[in-house]
């Protein structure tokens, strides 16, 4: 039977201080992901090796972690892809880590809140009146940035968030601008004001790495570029009209 | 956590059904306090993974009676059809409530949300983002949740039993996963919104978070477990993985193919073919499986559903994500290769036993969505109910919970301390302070699946559903000599899986005897010893009580109003 050897960096607090790696070699066959791998450990070998998954089906965004120094889905990564060689299995980067490859994802949970990620207007239509008509081109400009999954793996690619964790980070920001053009919504202000106070977003200099690893293809690095132009362009007409910029 | 934790309403689950409640509740009155307890960040839950619709009228040439009809008839006439008129009434607003709160749903050239066409449904009712629909439905929910600050959510927090004071339901009692410590956190009502237990089976689309959790907790609790016989096989799983390949796909025109070249549907349901109702498609394709008339691969018996007519266009913008998937799991583009499917579990009719606004038989415990059972779906439900089920009785039930929690006493903390503590003990004992133990988790569960497959699967008899009452007790009983292998406090997902397969097992068990009890054939149950439905013994529910012996039934007749039963044709 064929094998292959992963190797996964641990860390139990109740345990350790440090993080420590052990390595296990399991049978391999050519359609295992890495998370059928790591629940092979866990089912038969570990019971205490720890990671989060639910749907392997690449949607529920569970799953995320470093292979091989990537930021990956782990039901979305075949074995065969490295197989015969190693497979190194890492807690995302850039997250405290909880347990083993469990990262702490609270700070995104807070940044979620703050962006407002929901439709805001001054006026709510009654449910009797019906939709609110939206053609399919007003879909499309906000359709790709509603595909996020919140799987953190473009903060983990993030250069900005790695040295400055008030960044609000590629997937914060791709939401925001999701709302920001959809065309039901009229929070932009509301919007523009709370991303412009955070500097993390002027030090973004499009590198381009959270599409890169984004797994749906959202794109934050476009979202991040047209809230640049969108502040930038507040900011000159409060400059040269200060009196209502609104 | 050292702040009091005490509630108005207590949500468990963060999916659509716990999602749409909370909101529902909210809205009753800023001042009422909500809890949402979820062993998962709400947005990871397993809605996220429905792919077709939700069905409601929204068309001038459709209509609430054809829709009802529909449903009735899908149910094969063992829906309480009270519970169908209030969904059908309600479905449309609360599908245009979620378009108000932002869900991308895919629209027509004139702005008007699209419709598309689904099994069992006799016209284009099914509303649709792509083919994500549970996913943008699931995030449009929990974001618009977010701006609700009186909604307190408790994250990745695993509720391991419910606390009865004087007969009542007062709260859980919850591990917070990331302390490892076990809190009761009391509420004057508590919803169950825990979704089904597609993980009992073997082969399911279910995600690995669903284990029947709320419906082991109420059954322990001594609420009733209803219908837990009728065990939908969806017709389109991928053979290994067993991920979701949707309904969609067929509603959008695709063919099924068996080994010979033939649509085979032709031979069982020429009359609907592809758009006929889930159950007699699986068994269709079981039928072929048994027949020779199959592909045999490496996962077993398969067929082909084939898109390739459909052309790339139309595949891009209705089904994107069948192909990724496609593509990434198979290893094949459905634009020029057809699919390999087979059936496979996919969601549990059954659940806790509810009225019509949700309440169970335990005052203070209410119940909405998979995990209960307040008969929209009978034996066999239709594809794209259960999305907008979770709305329209995830929002009837959140409001009917907050309406009786401002009516009641605050809960007194003493009596439940000691509950908590009982709970405590029981899990020191059991698993993590346990010594000796011989039996693993993961090769229980295993035996469980194995089972469950052979002897509840789309074709039973009494015998094999005899045989799998017989191994699941042994289960049982050896799972009181289960030994993990984690005994940390942190994060410690052992844990949580063995609890976890503590409840399926239960569940499994109420499955194998409800089926067993019910000596015919209907909907999704397929009895080859009782072939025909008997309207005579068995048109009414079958009401599973838990006793230390396995379950006890009791019936419930069924309520009908404007449709009497009658054959089912399609």
């Amino acid at each position: 039977m064929s094998t292959i050897k992963i190797t996964v960096t641990r860390y139990n607090p109740e345990t350790s201080s440090e993080p420590f790696t052990q390595s296990y070699t399991i049978p391999y066959k050519e359609d295992m992901v890495v998370l059928d791998a790591l629940n092979y450990i866990k089912n038969h070998v570990d019971g205490t090796l720890t990671h989060r998954w639910s749907c392997r089906m690449g949607v529920c965004g569970s799953c995320g972690m470093m292979i091989n120094g990537d930021a990956k889905l782990s039901c979305a990564t075949f074995l065969r892809d490295y197989y015969p060689g190693e497979v190194q299995v890492d807690p995302l980067a850039h997250f405290p880590v909880i347990r083993d490859l469990v990262i702490d994802m609270s700070d995104f949970m807070d940044k979620l809140v703050e962006i407002k990620p929901w439709i805001i207007r001054s006026e709510e239509k009654p449910l009797e009146e019906g939709e609110y008509l939206q053609s399919p081109d007003e879909l499309d400009l906000y359709r790709q940035f509603s595909m996020c999954i919140n799987c953190m793996l473009c903060y983990s690619a993030c250069p900005v968030y790695g040295h400055d964790k008030s960044f609000l980070g590629p997937a914060a920001i791709a939401l925001a601008h999701r709302y920001n053009m959809d065309s039901r919504d009229e929070g932009q202000d509301q919007r523009a004001e709370i991303i412009g106070s955070h500097e993390g977003i002027w030090e973004c200099t499009f590198v381009g790495e959270c599409t890169r690893v984004c797994p749906k293809h959202v794109d934050p690095a476009a979202a991040i570029q047209r809230t640049k132009v969108q502040l930038t362009k507040e900011y000159f007409i409060s400059w040269i009209w200060p009196w209502g910029n609104r | 956590m050292t702040e009091e934790m005490s509630h108005d309403i207590l949500i468990v689950g963060g999916g659509a059904a716990g999602l749409r409640a909370a909101i529902a509740a909210a809205e009753v009155d800023a001042n009422i306090d909500i809890a949402v307890v979820s062993k998962v960040f709400p947005m990871r839950s397993h809605t996220v993974s429905a792919e077709g619709g939700a069905a409601a009228v929204l068309r001038e040439e459709d209509s609430l009676e054809l829709h009802g009809f529909d449903t009735v008839r899908g149910s094969d006439f063992l829906a309480d059809q009270d519970v169908v008129e209030t969904f059908i009434e309600k479905a449309p607003e609360e599908l245009i409530q979620l378009e108000h709160w932002g869900c991308p749903w895919s629209r027509d050239p004139d702005g008007r949300i699209s419709v598309r066409a689904f099994g069992g449904m006799s016209v284009k009712r099914t509303v649709y983002a792509s083919d994500k629909t549970g996913f943008h439905m699931l995030h449009a929910l929990f974001q618009t949740s977010l701006k609700y600050t009186q909604i307190r959510r408790y994250d990745e927090w695993f509720v391991s039993s419910l606390l009865i004071e004087d007969g009542k339901c007062v709260g859980v009692t919850a591990l917070d996963l990331e302390t490892g410590q076990l809190h009761p956190i009391v509420a004057k009502a508590i919803l169950l919104c825990t979704g089904g237990g597609g993980q009992i089976f073997p082969f399911t689309t279910n995600a690995s978070i669903k284990s029947g959790d709320g419906m082991a907790l109420a059954y322990r609790a001594g609420a009733a477990l209803k219908d837990m016989e009728f065990v939908q096989y969806h017709p389109t799983g991928l053979p290994g993985t067993g991920i979701l390949i949707t309904e969609a796909s067929r509603g959008e025109g695709g063919h099924l193919i068996n080994k010979e070249g033939e649509r085979f549907l032709e031979r069982y349901i020429p009359g609907k073919m592809e758009m006929g109702p889930r159950d007699i498609l699986s068994r269709a394709i079981m039928t072929e499986m048994n027949e020779g008339r199959a592909f045999e691969g490496e996962y077993g018996g398969y067929v082909h559903l084939d898109l390739r007519h459909l052309g790339e266009k139309i595949i891009d913008e209705k089904l994107p994500f069948v192909r990724e998937l496609v593509v990434k799991y198979v290893g094949i583009d459905p634009v020029h290769e057809p699919i390999p499917v087979r059936p496979v579990v996919h969601y549990m009719m059954g659940g806790v036993s509810t009225d019509i606004n949700g309440n169970t038989s335990i005052p203070g415990l209410l119940a909405a969505g998979e995990v209960a059972c307040i008969t929209l779906n009978g034996a066999n439900r239709l594809g794209s109910n259960s999305l907008t089920e979770c709305l329209v009785f995830g929002a009837l039930s959140g409001r009917a919970g907050a309406q009786y929690a401002v009516d009641q006493k605050p809960v007194s903390q003493n009596a439940v301390r000691s509950l908590a503590d009982k709970e405590q003990k029981r899990i020191a004992k059991h698993f993590l302070e346990k010594e000796g133990g011989t039996e693993r988790v993961a090769s229980l569960q295993e035996e469980m699946h194995l089972t469950m497959e052979q002897g509840c699967g789309v074709y039973r008899t009494g015998e094999s559903l005899q045989e799998s009452c017989t191994t699941l007790k042994k289960l049982r009983e050896r799972f009181a000599d289960v030994a993990i292998d984690d005994r940390g406090r942190i994060f410690n997902t052992d844990l949580r899986g063995a609890l976890e397969l503590e409840f399926m097992l239960e569940v499994a068990e109420c499955i194998a005897h409800s089926a067993l009890a019910r000596e015919e054939s209907r909907g999704a149950q397929s009895r080859l010893d009782f072939p025909e439905r008997s309207d005579e013994k068995f048109l009414h529910h079958l009401l599973a009580y838990a006793t230390p012996e396995g379950p006890r039934f009791e019936q419930q007749p069924v309520t009908i109003t404007r449709w009497p039963p009658e054959e089912r044709k399609y």
